[in-house]
């Protein structure tokens, strides 16, 4: 490089302390309770009896620099300038003039974005690249949580569901956005095991790391005419795509055989119960894109069913838990298979060990 | 020039409905650029014929840095030539995800300079995405990023990008400063931050509360997870205000209540601390009425991660009860004791969970020096498979 600038290095992250509004710096550590005054607005009340508001904003992860901008200049107009993001991508604005909560909603509003995601409600679905961005994906994550949310966006705008509804997507087992304790996890999955190119494998990937890639061991070490490459035991195969992970030469990508399965029940939040793994629901439905309606009926009603039988503050693991699960596949219609019950490691542990059956 | 024209039917289904639609943002930048003009037409093709055209990334970076850069190139490159190479890079965010318009704007400028323009706000770890760079703009980038204060993520086999919850800055229920401690934590490991050189990846997330608004327990290899050890402080005022507006204090709230500690004659709430779980459902209830104690730290937790190797873990108790006391260099030592170990003992793509479940738990804590605690497990073992050390050799 010639450059004469200095390179800098290992600066790491702006100081966040910048970041924080004057009214944050004034009553930091010092809050005292808050409230949600309506769905998506709350306000945090200080012991210094300070008020800060706040106006959540449901955004796309995926989002253009203009929109971006967009969002700036919301924050210039009500918040001096101070916003932030949340954990599941969507925006807040903080003010202390309580006036502004209407011309913002407005402002949110009219830049096509909804108001809500606070309490009882669904908030953003947090997701992975899919199609847009990435090699193992199994279906699209930005289409099918577009496709969720609009059929579910009543939800998000208002609080009216026993608990939280938390949903999550991930686009191959490999699960960049770890899904495995929400509610409702989307997780796209390959069904056929991976086709090994062995003219390139030996080339491009080292055997021994491709053979100790797979969990079930279903990779060995081959030789054709010859020369050197792995096979793949089928039977042995539950198509995690690890190997393709650590191989290009072992792609599982098939346009048939991809899809989602979706789980349900598990928590991350330690209120009432500890936070638990999601379970299966659906083994799978094939990629129906642009809107995958197969899925985004059935988390459809797996929803509803949750909403009109759960008791208050019961998640959807919890309500499943007192139910039974046999009552929840009777009551959302899902077929249960072969495939819902477990064959891998410690599968005896989720077998039913006694008698507590409910007729 | 005029940009090449992608039909994009099946992608402008997604334009409909309320929610946000990334279609838009993405033909928002395909207007301009040609990156993203030329991904809007293979993402038609993905939603066409199912599948998707990406390859796997080569090793791609800025100079001096493993981490931070994932290389991402079409398989498509002769139709699709602008996104031949389209990497992701990722930047560190501030604690919290705390900005201000001026900082987002350079953002902004810089991305529209070198890049697509399509951003992720943010990446599943915490990062801000930059989305689709040449291999040859890497570089110039990262110079502008880092003249505006800010610097690249991790990623590969290294420490990740650490993120905690909005803390003390606007929570009320942050039992310790999540935001300090994430912000100390990212400036202490840069170098390990940057320059991978573990078995696997490490996750830091840091929640104020059990409630754990950034999902640690389940996603990350260390958890700090904020709670208390002295009493709930109760406002019984308050208390018997949300009965009289209607909530069913006995159904709703104590029913609920894991530790079973609770009671409300209907004027006075009661609560055994000693047998409360820090569950955070009665103050979730009511909020106005209950916070935590005073006496304020966090549960250390370890070994959580999705399912790739070995299956997927929930962090479970390392330490029940620290107290983050600046620098924060007893549990510093304590993760450099555990990062030595795994790197010297760990096998390649094992997370640190994985290989607490392959020595074993004991044995683990015993190479760390940390002592065993009831506190760690659900309940004691019921195999009566042990492993009992030879007393002559202790
Ligand atoms: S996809 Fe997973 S299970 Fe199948 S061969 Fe590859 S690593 Fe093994
Ligand atoms: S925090 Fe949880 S365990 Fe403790 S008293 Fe409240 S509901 Fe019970």
């Amino acid at each position: 490089m010639a450059d004469t600038q200095k390179r800098i290095t290992d600066i790491g992250p702006p100081d966040y302390k910048d970041f924080m509004s004057p009214a944050m710096k004034a009553n930091y550590g010092k809050w005292k309770y808050h409230e949600i005054i309506r769905p998506g607005v709350m306000v945090h009340v200080s012991e210094t009896g300070d008020k800060l508001f706040t106006v959540r904003a449901g955004g796309s992860r995926l989002m253009s620099i203009d929109k971006i901008r967009q969002f700036c200049d919301i924050a210039d107009k009500f918040c001096d300038g101070y916003f932030r993001f949340t954990s599941r991508h969507n925006i807040e604005f903080m003010f202390t003039d309580e006036s502004n909560i209407d011309p913002l909603i407005k402002a949110i509003n009219d830049l096509g974005h909804p108001v809500g995601g606070t309490g009882n409600s669904i908030s953003s679905i947090v997701h992975t690249q899919g199609w847009v961005h990435c090699h193992s994906a199994a279906t699209d994550a930005s289409g099918v949580v577009k496709a969720v949310m609009d059929d579910l966006i009543d939800h998000f705008k208002n609080m009216d569901l026993p608990g939280k509804l938390r949903i999550a997507l991930a686009c191959c087992l490999n699960m960049c956005g770890a899904v495995h304790c929400s509610d409702i996890a989307i997780l796209g999955i390959h069904t056929k095991a991976p086709i090994v190119d062995n003219d390139t494998l030996p080339k491009m990937c080292e055997i021994p790391t491709v053979v100790a890639s797979c969990p079930t061991a279903a990779i060995r070490p081959s030789t054709e005419d010859g020369k050197p490459g792995v096979e793949v035991i089928e039977e042995n195969c539950m198509f995690c795509a690890n190997c393709y992970t650590v191989c290009p030469s072992m792609p599982l990508n098939n346009a048939d055989t991809d899809g989602i399965s979706l789980w349900v029940g598990g928590k991350v939040s330690n209120a009432r119960t500890e936070p638990t793994f999601s379970k299966l629901a659906v083994p799978f439905i094939p990629n129906n894109p642009p809107r995958w309606p197969e899925v985004t009926d059935t988390i459809r009603t797996m929803v509803e069913v949750w909403a009109q039988n759960a008791r208050k503050f019961e998640r959807m693991g919890e309500f499943i838990d007192r139910i039974g699960w046999p009552r929840f596949f009777e009551m959302t219609g899902i077929e249960f298979q072969k495939e819902h019950i477990d064959d891998f490691k410690y599968a005896g542990l989720s077998f039913k060990r006694s008698a507590h059956l409910s007729y | 020039m005029a940009l090449k024209e992608h039909k994009t039917p099946l992608l402008d289904e997604l334009e409909k409905g309320e929610w946000p639609s990334f279609v838009t943002e993405i033909k928002n930048c395909a207007s301009k650029n040609e990156m993203s003009n030329d991904l809007l037409g293979l993402l038609e093709k993905s939603y066409r014929e199912r599948i998707g055209f990406w390859k796997h990334g080569g090793i791609v970076g800025v100079m001096g840095y493993g981490g931070g850069v994932i290389g991402r190139y079409t398989q498509l490159p002769e139709e699709y030539p602008n996104i031949e190479h389209f990497h992701t890079m990722r930047v560190n965010q501030p604690s919290g995800w705390l900005y201000t318009s001026d900082a987002l704007r350079k953002l902004c400028d810089i991305w529209e300079k070198h890049g697509s323009g399509l951003t992720n706000m943010h990446g599943s770890t915490g990062d801000i995405v930059f989305l689709g760079c040449t291999t040859d703009d890497l570089e110039p980038t990262f110079a502008d990023l880092t003249e505006a204060g800010f610097d690249l993520g991790g990623s590969g086999s290294d420490v990740r990008t650490p993120s905690c919850c909005i803390g003390p800055a606007r929570c009320e229920w942050a039992c310790y400063d999540t935001l300090a401690v994430t912000y100390d934590f990212t400036m202490h490991y840069q170098d390990e931050l940057h320059r991978p050189a573990f078995p696997y990846k490490w996750k830091f997330k840091m929640s104020g509360c059990p409630n754990d608004c950034v999902a640690s327990v389940a996603r990350a290899d260390i958890s700090i997870i904020g709670t208390w050890q002295d009493d709930i402080r109760i406002d019984q005022d308050s208390v018997g205000e949300y009965s009289d507006n209607g909530l069913d204090i006995l159904r709703d709230v104590i029913m609920n209540c894991p530790g079973k500690c609770m009671e409300w004659d209907g004027k006075t709430l009661e609560i055994d601390n000693k047998t409360c779980r820090h569950c955070m459902h009665c103050i979730n209830a009511m909020p106005k009425a209950l916070r935590p104690g005073t006496d304020t730290g966090a549960v250390v937790l370890i070994g959580s991660k999705a399912p790739i190797v070995e299956g997927a873990i929930i962090s479970s108790v390392l330490v029940p009860f620290w107290k983050p006391e600046p620098p924060y260099d007893d549990l510093k030592d304590l993760m450099d004791e555990i990062i030595d170990l795994w790197c010297e003992e760990g096998k390649a793509r094992e997370r640190i969970g994985e290989f607490i479940q392959r020595v074993g738990m004991g044995n683990f804590l015993d190479a760390i020096g940390l002592e065993p605690e009831p506190a760690m497990v659900a309940y004691p073992r019921d195999n009566p498979y042990v492993f009992y050390e030879d007393a002559e050799e202790e």
